[in-house]
This record gives C-alpha cells, sequence and structure tokens, in this order.
C-alpha cells in the first residue's frame, strides 16, 4: 500500500497529515516573518531588560527631614537609622516650619519629627515619633512610610534586645515585605514580567498572525481545501503554544540567573500552571482576530483586553485589595489575575495547595471555555 | 448529457457595511453551469460576481434560494464541496513568506495529495505554468503574472471537478494574462476540466462557453458569448474623425447623440453602437459587432436611458500656449532597498496634452507619480513640473497641480458639501472665491443633489467624481490622476474620459495612469512601462504600429504592448525583467 492510500482510507492519518503540513507553514513564516520574530523573542528580552533593571519598585535616597527639637545622644541615636540606611538621605533640622517649607518645594519627600520631650518620655519608656509623609504618589508614600516605621523599629528591637520595652506607636507590617525578606522589588516583579511575556506571545501574536491571515486571504484559499476548523486552530495554537513555552524558559533563566529570584515552589507546577495560562491567552488571540478578522483592530483590541489588564489589574503592579469594590470584583474575569497568585505563590512561597489549587482550577474551567467559544467564533465563512 | 456542475435558483444575498446602510449584492440570481464548459460570470465591479463565487465555495451562506454544486445542496454539505473544488479567490492567497515549492506542498497536503499521485502531479504543474525554475523563490517576490500562475497550480492540485477562479487576471499585464488564458483553455479542451470564473474584462467573456452577465445583482443576460454580441449586430459602426480632429473629440459628441448607444475610440477611430440598424449614415463603416458593444447594450436598458454626462466647463482656462513643456523629467530612479521601482525613465509633457503611463500592478507608475507630485524623493534623475521640482519647491508652485490618488482619500464621515469646502481652505481659497469654487464644482460634477450625504456613503463611480472635483478646486495647470478609473464600471468609465477630454481641451494638462490598455485611445501620448522602465513612447498610433499585425484584425494597444514587452524580455535576461514586478 503507498502512502496515498493510507491517507485516502483513514481519516485520522489524513487529519495529522493536515494538521502538520499546517504546522510546519506556521513555523516557517515566523522563522521568515521579521515581525513575529521581534514580537516573540525581541519583545521578551526587551520586557526582561527593562523590567529587570530600569523598572524598580524600591525607594532609595528619599529626602526627609528629620527634627530634633531638642537634640540629646539618645535622641540621636533614636533615629540614626535614617542617616545610616541607603534609603534615606536625611537632612537634620531643628524646627518644623522650615521642614514644612522644604515639603511645599518637594525638597523633602518626609517629616520625621521627634518632639522636645523625647529624652524625658525615653526615660520612662513611650516616645512619640511623628512621621508625615508628602502623599501624592500614594503608593511611594505608603512605602517611605513603611521604611520609616521599619528604621525606627530597627532601633526599637535594639532596644528590646537591651532590655528595654518602647512603643513606637502602630507598626503595621507590610505583606509585600513578608516574603521579601530582601526588601527587592524584583522578587515581584519577575513573576509579574512572566505574565506579560506570556500574554504577549499568546494573546498578541496570535491575534495579529490570524487577523493577518483572514486579511491577506491565505484564509479564504484553504477553506477551499478539506481542512476543518479544528485543524486550523490547532496549526495556529501549537506553534505558539510552543513559542510561548520558549518564552517561559526565556523569563525563568532570567529569573533564576540575572535577577536572583528563588523558585520556592515545583518547577513543574509552574511550567503546568503557565501551560493552562498560556492556552487561555492564546485562546483568546483566536476569538478576537476571528471577530475583527483585522490586523489593527484585533491589536487595538488584544491590547486593552489582555496586555493593559495583565499589567494594571492582575495585582501584579497594584495590589488588588486596594482597589475599589466595581474594580476588584472585575478582576475576577481577568484570567492574568489568578496566573499572578500562582507565580507569586510558587516563586516566593512554595507550594501552597490552598493556593494553587483554586487558581489552577479556575485557569483550567477558563481555558476550556474559551477553546471552546474560539471553536465556536471561528467558522469557514467570509463576512 | 451529464448534470450540470452548478445551477442557482433565485439567489439572494444582502450585506449591511460598515457605515450602515445594506447592500443587495445578490437580487434573485439563477445560474447554470455546465461541466466540461468555461462559465463567466462577466460584469463591473458590485455586480455580484465575488460573492456568487463565494456561496459557489460554501464561504457564505444566502439569504434565500438553492444553490447546487457538484450535485450537493452547498448550504447542506459546504465541506464536501470544499474538500472536491479547487479555489483561486482574487488576491491569490499564497503565502508570500513561503517558497513556490512550499505553497504547492501546503496545498498537496491539505488535499491529501501524495505519494506517486504526487510526482505524477508535480511536473505535470510545473510544466504547465513554466514555475520549475522558481521552485525555491518566496512566492511573495514572484510578478503578479507568476503569483497568479502559482495560485492557479495550488488550486489544481488536487484534479478538481470544478476549478473555480475569482477575478484571476485582475491587475496583471496582458503578457501574463494571455498565458493564463491559453493555460485555462487548455484544461477545458484538452481535459474536459470544468471552469466558473469571473472577470471584468470584456474580451475575456468572449472566449468562454458560456457567460453569465451581472449588474448590480441581477443577471442581465446569460447564454454563449455571441448571444451577447449579437444584440449589437448590424448596429455597430466604425467612423473616422474629421481631418485635425481627435477621436475623443468626436466620441464625445457621439455619447451626446441620443441615437447612440455607445461610443469608444479604438484605434484612430471611434467605434460606435447606434441606437436602431436603421440606415448606414454617411461617414460610418458597418463593423463586426464584439462582445462589450453587446454588454453596453445590455448595461444602458438595464440602467434606463440617462445620457454619459461629463462635459464641463472649467471657469478660467489656463494661460500659456500649447506645445510649452509642463512636465520634464530626465533619468528618474527610485530605489527601495536592492529593488529598483523605477528605472532611468524619461519623458515630456506638453501643456494641454493628455499624457497616459500605461503598464501592469507593480510597472512603477504610482512611485513615478508621487515623486512627480513631490510626495516621495528621487534616488536620481531630475525632474520638474510647472517649471519647479516639487520637492523642494514651495506651495506656490504645488497649488499649480491637482492630484487623485489610487485610493478613495477623502474624509468618509464628512458630507460631499464639507469635503469640497475642507479641500478648498487647505487650498487657501476663502469667501466669495470659495463659494464660487464649491458652487462651480457641485455643478459640474453633478453632485448637487448629494451635497449632504457623508461622502463614504457615496457610490464608487461618484466618489470618483468627489475626488476629482477637490482636486480641480484650486483650478490647477496640470492634473495627476492615478489609476482613477480601475473598479468602475464601464459607464462610470466613459463619463470620466468624457471630463477629462473636456479639460484637456481647455488646456488643462492631464497625466494619467492605467492597467487598462484599450484606455490609451484617450490620450495624446503614451509611454508603456514594465517593471520600472519606459519601455516605449509616442501617440498611440506609433505604438500601435509596434504590434504584430494579425490577419483579418487591426492590433489593439493590448497587441502592442505584449510585442514590445517581448521584444524588450527577449533582450533582456528573464530574471532581471521579472524581479520589477515584485513591488
Amino acid at each position: 500500500m503507498t502512502p496515498a492510500d493510507n491517507t485516502k482510507d483513514n481519516p485520522l492519518v489524513a487529519k495529522a497529515r493536515r494538521i502538520k503540513a499546517l504546522v510546519k507553514k506556521e513555523v516557517r513564516e515566523m522563522v521568515r516573518d521579521p515581525s513575529s520574530i521581534a514580537m516573540g523573542v525581541v519583545l521578551p528580552v526587551i520586557l526582561i531588560l527593562l523590567f529587570g533593571y530600569g523598572l524598580s519598585l524600591d525607594v532609595t535616597n528619599v529626602k526627609v527631614a528629620v527634627i530634633l527639637e531638642a537634640p540629646s545622644p539618645d535622641v540621636t541615636e533614636l533615629v540614626s537609622g535614617f542617616q545610616i540606611s541607603p534609603y534615606f538621605d536625611a537632612q537634620f533640622l531643628t524646627s518644623m516650619p522650615r521642614a514644612q517649607e522644604l515639603m511645599l518645594n518637594r525638597e523633602v519627600d518626609g517629616i520625621v519629627l521627634v518632639r522636645s520631650d523625647a529624652a524625658r518620655n525615653l526615660a520612662i519608656e513611650d516616645v512619640q515619633v511623628q512621621v508625615v509623609v508628602n502623599g501624592t504618589d500614594a503608593n511611594h508614600a505608603r512605602i517611605v512610610q513603611g521604611y520609616a516605621q521599619g528604621a525606627i523599629g530597627q532601633w526599637a528591637a535594639r532596644r528590646a534586645a537591651e532590655g528595654h520595652t518602647v512603643n513606637v506607636g502602630p507598626v503595621t507590617v507590610d505583606d509585600r515585605l513578608w516574603f521579601n525578606e530582601a526588601n527587592d522589588s524584583h522578587y515581584f516583579l519577575v513573576p509579574g514580567l512572566i505574565v506579560l511575556v506570556m500574554t504577549l506571545i499568546g494573546a498578541f501574536l496570535t491575534a495579529m498572525v490570524m487577523a493577518r491571515e483572514w486579511e491577506r486571504g491565505t484564509l479564504e484559499a484553504i477553506f477551499v481545501t478539506p481542512v476543518r476548523v479544528d485543524e486550523i486552530l490547532l496549526g495556529k495554537i501549537i506553534p505558539y503554544f510552543a513559542q510561548g513555552m520558549v518564552g517561559l524558559v526565556l523569563c525563568l533563566f532570567a529569573a533564576k540567573f540575572l535577577f536572583h529570584v528563588p523558585i520556592r515552589g515545583s518547577v513543574w507546577l509552574l511550567a503546568g500552571t503557565s501551560m493552562l495560562y498560556l492556552l487561555v491567552a492564546l485562546s483568546i488571540g483566536l476569538v478576537i482576530s476571528s471577530l475583527t478578522k483585522n490586523q489593527f483592530v484585533a491589536s487595538q483590541v488584544t491590547l486593552l483586553v489582555t496586555f493593559l489588564p495583565a499589567m494594571m489589574l492582575s495585582g501584579f503592579l497594584f495590589d488588588i485589595r486596594s482597589m475599589p469594590t466595581p474594580v476588584r470584583l472585575l478582576t475576577y474575569a481577568l484570567p492574568a489575575r489568578y496566573y499572578v497568585a500562582l507565580l507569586q505563590t510558587l516563586f516566593l512561597a512554595g507550594d501552597v495547595w490552598g493556593v494553587v489549587l483554586p487558581n489552577a482550577a479556575a485557569l483550567a474551567g477558563m481555558a476550556i471555555a474559551l477553546l471552546l467559544l474560539t471553536r465556536l467564533v471561528t467558522q469557514k465563512k467570509l463576512a | 448529457m451529464s448534470t450540470p456542475v452548478l445551477v442557482g435558483r433565485d439567489i439572494h444575498k444582502t450585506f449591511r457595511r460598515g457605515t450602515g446602510e445594506t447592500v443587495q449584492a445578490l437580487d434573485g440570481v439563477s445560474i447554470q453551469a455546465d461541466r466540461g464548459t468555461l462559465t463567466a460570470l462577466v460584469g463591473p465591479d458590485g455586480a455580484g460576481k465575488t460573492t456568487l463565487i463565494r456561496l459557489a465555495c460554501g464561504l457564505m451562506t444566502a439569504d434565500k434560494g438553492e444553490l447546487k454544486v457538484l450535485d450537493i445542496e452547498v448550504a447542506a454539505d459546504p465541506q464536501q464541496i470544499q474538500s472536491r473544488v479547487g479555489y483561486m479567490p482574487q488576491r491569490f492567497g499564497l503565502y508570500e513568506d513561503l517558497t513556490v515549492q512550499e505553497n504547492l506542498n501546503l496545498y498537496a497536503d491539505l488535499h491529501g495529495v501524495a505519494g506517486e499521485e504526487r510526482e505524477k502531479r508535480y511536473p505535470q504543474l510545473m510544466e504547465m505554468t513554466a514555475l520549475g525554475p522558481f521552485k525555491d523563490w518566496l512566492a511573495g517576490r514572484l510578478s503578479g503574472g507568476m503569483q497568479q500562475k502559482l495560485g492557479l497550480a495550488c488550486a489544481l492540485v488536487l484534479a478538481p471537478e470544478l476549478l473555480v477562479l475569482d477575478e484571476p487576471t485582475v491587475g496583471v499585464d496582458p503578457l501574463s494574462r494571455r498565458e493564463l488564458w491559453e493555460i485555462i483553455l487548455k484544461l477545458v479542451n484538452q481535459q474536459s476540466l470544468s471552469v466558473l470564473l469571473s472577470t471584468s474584462y470584456m474580451d475575456e467573456a468572449e472566449r468562454c462557453g458560456h457567460v453569465v452577465v451581472l449588474y448590480n445583482g441581477k443577471v442581465l443576460a446569460q447564454g454563449r458569448p455571441e448571444e451577447v454580441s449579437k444584440l449589437a449586430v448590424g448596429r455597430t459602426f466604425l467612423a473616422d474623425p474629421p481631418a485635425g480632429q481627435k477621436a475623443r473629440g468626436l466620441q464625445a459628441r457621439f455619447l451626446d447623440d441620443p441615437n447612440v448607444t455607445d461610443a469608444v475610440p479604438e484605434g484612430g477611430q471611434v467605434r460606435l453602437v447606434r441606437k436602431d440598424a436603421a440606415v448606414t449614415v454617411a461617414g460610418m463603416v458597418p463593423t463586426q459587432a464584439r462582445f462589450e458593444d453587446g454588454f453596453m447594450v445590455l448595461l444602458r436598458q438595464a440602467v434606463g436611458e440617462r445620457a454619459v454626462s461629463g462635459s464641463m466647463k472649467v471657469d478660467h482656462p489656463p494661460a500659456g500656449h500649447d506645445g510649452e513643456v509642463v512636465v520634464e523629467v530626465r533619468d528618474l530612479v527610485r530605489m527601495f532597498g536592492k529593488f529598483t521601482a523605477v528605472d532611468h525613465v524619461s519623458f515630456d509633457v506638453r501643456r494641454g496634452e493628455i499624457f497616459g503611463l500605461l503598464g501592469p500592478n507593480g510597472a512603477g507608475k504610482t512611485t513615478t507619480f508621487r515623486m512627480l507630485c513631490g510626495l516621495l524623493t528621487v534616488t536620481g534623475g531630475t525632474l520638474k513640473v510647472a517649471g519647479a521640482d516639487l520637492r523642494r519647491a514651495g506651495a506656490s508652485a504645488r497649488r499649480r497641480i491637482g492630484y487623485v490618488a489610487q485610493k478613495f482619500s477623502l474624509y468618509g464621515q464628512l458630507s460631499v458639501a464639507e469635503n469640497l469646502g475642507f479641500f478648498a481652505s487647505a487650498y487657501g481659497l476663502r469667501g466669495g472665491r470659495k463659494r464660487q469654487r464649491i458652487e462651480w464644482a457641485l455643478q459640474q460634477f453633478e453632485l448637487k443633489s448629494l451635497a449632504r450625504l457623508p461622502s463614504g456613503q457615496l457610490p464608487g463611480g461618484f466618489k470618483q467624481r468627489l475626488a476629482m472635483a477637490t482636486a480641480l478646486l484650486h483650478e490647477p495647470e496640470t492634473l495627476f490622476l492615478d489609476e482613477p478609473t480601475s473598479g468602475a464600471d464601464p459607464l462610470a468609465r466613459r463619463e470620466f474620459w468624457r471630463r477629462i477630454t473636456a479639460l484637456a481641451e481647455q488646456g488643462v494638462t492631464v497625466i494619467i495612469t492605467t492597467h487598462f490598455m484599450e484606455e490609451a485611445e484617450y490620450c495624446d501620448r503614451v509611454a508603456i512601462m514594465d517593471a520600472g522602465r519606459i519601455l516605449a513612447q509616442g501617440t498611440p498610433a506609433e505604438i500601435r504600429q509596434r504590434a504584430k499585425s494579425e490577419p483579418g484584425r487591426h492590433a489593439t494597444m493590448e497587441d502592442a504592448f505584449i510585442a514590445i514587452v517581448e521584444e524588450s524580455r527577449r533582450r533582456e535576461p528573464a530574471d532581471k525583467a521579472r524581479a520589477g514586478g515584485a513591488a
């Protein structure tokens, strides 16, 4: 029996052959088209470098005014944390009005006020230190506030070790610092970066290449062959899934060897959940391209529906809990939200099943629903 | 006789456009295509040809009506039809980043053509299309004509029961067009292949076994092509223009004659179709009716007895004397990377002339135009328009030219009047003069009743008029028109040329590009371009003389083009000439 007879007889063999032909075609196009290389490889690398080196949420050299209304050795020791810390650039003053002036002129971002009764209160072990932070940039303010509390807290801890008890006002510990004891924002930026790269390759790139086929009329031509819709979709999903995984590996290497972010959970679990997210992103890209059939519109919609929310609303840059309720409810519809939670847990905390299972289940559900939707909206029909 | 390959009864299909209005693409179409026959859907753009072809391939669903292809109800089982027909869409549907061989392999794989079958099929296809030496070329690098042959090869890889081609020859050069037709006719005559294709070229319809004339979604006629030609038999004449007069002037007068159905310049004479066979008029020689003549009779019946409008008057004819050189091009070169789009082009245009740049898509016409209008920098050579290089000259020099771009480049959301107002202001017109010029444009281009309509909703021919009106608002001395007639229906094209003729008579210089070879007849002088070079230039009569004469037939512009291109390709190595078509 010749191979030709084989394919004629067995529909599954013919199907596999068609899928293979489509994948082969896609890979060739990918390799030869500089724009897809640019988006699939160059852009992730740029993002890695940009996020790794350019963007950092750590605040250093914050200019603060430290006011000692009545300087004394004890009081000076109390604020010594501000002087030696790399996070602060302290300037010592003796009166509030001058500090207020500096704050108004934005020459300092915070004021630490130690009142004249501090020395006496130190003796009775009840010191009030007032910290005023420029709240224009709320995130920045919160971080500065945290550092200031930390600087004073360190002093309190030292005192406590010496047998004193000191009350320095309410100390709230930021969750972020909990797992991020190095106080290094790469720890949570790099997992976030993976979300962006996967979204970019999964949704954006796929939407563009599929819309291009609608636009150029190549789909119209291959529609009039024995090819089925599911085969066309698999012909897109398989190569871009592979490219997404390459992007993931690239990011993991960057995380481990460039930014020294620990991977405390299982790498396999990380890969598995990433595959789920990639399937979700791929199907979103395919749905959008099938609905718009136009590269420009597809890119705009994909940016709006996947990339921007993944950046702003997934909990990667901004804490979901501090969002207003309607926005917070909206984040439940975002696949990126679950993936960010998974990545942050798997990177920094470990295999915490209580977090991994529900989030992975949400992603798996979304993947199945969206793949079905993709199959539904992609028809061998024009207009 | 076996059953027909395609039968359609009372097919309706409506689309909703982005702008909101609905378009009746097919309005009760009934057709039949027989096995082993070449069937053509003939009609201008917007007739419904592509819609009908897509319905036949199961790529769309009809709103109403019955359609059977290969004895299968299309709506019920589109996949079965898609597995058995070979289809080439309008833009060939090739993957430009894949090579010729890879494109062919893809289609062979998708159609399940493998092993011995493939070994047998490939050499046949390669021989037929002469693509053998270019197996490793990327499809995107091929010229339009070669892409079209590759598209055909991909559609034929499975030995289809029905071959469906949507406007296979649009925009390709006449030589490639002729080669493709030779292939198709051979397939039909020697292998009894059933073919369904669409075309807007009337001369192509003449070569088919069965034609279906479509216009505005309706079938005007169907049958053998001779049956359509017959409608003009005994009514078709050739007339000589009086001494010292141009054929286009006589043609314009015929179009105003209520007894004349159609008139076009042809070979220095005017071909006309009279309303009645009646008596022979002095100075007119009866001639054989062509398909196009019959088609025009049908079209005139369909649209009613509206005269071909287009006579027009300019307010202030440009000053200066005829024969003065207004456009001077010397050794013009334009490179895009390593690719030479325009290769040492030189020509002069004199005042009041209609100068035509003719050539297939990718010949370099538009690139030349953009350089003339100062929209593109020049790689080498010199050019002067209205005495200045527009790249360097200021607004005053630019004000002396008008430019109509290839694509509709007006604001679709603005009304006709708003578009005119905006462009008038852009040209620096204001107050009474602005009002006066807009009034002139609305009147001369018969746009008054449509002044409030958003220009995006205008029918094709009217968009064209508006584009031309805006380009003339500032009374330019020279008008540049880039492919103004591509896609227009024959009536709109006649109307358009009427206006051009009127403008030229009043001293406006017109420079125009077209890929319709027969439109050269309207020009005073033409330059024939291919692969970035001018192969010949002169009056239409001079160009025609270069054609190989065939007994019993007058040489057409197209024959001349083919003869000139063949001659030049013989002199040049094939590879060099071909790369030019890739742009």
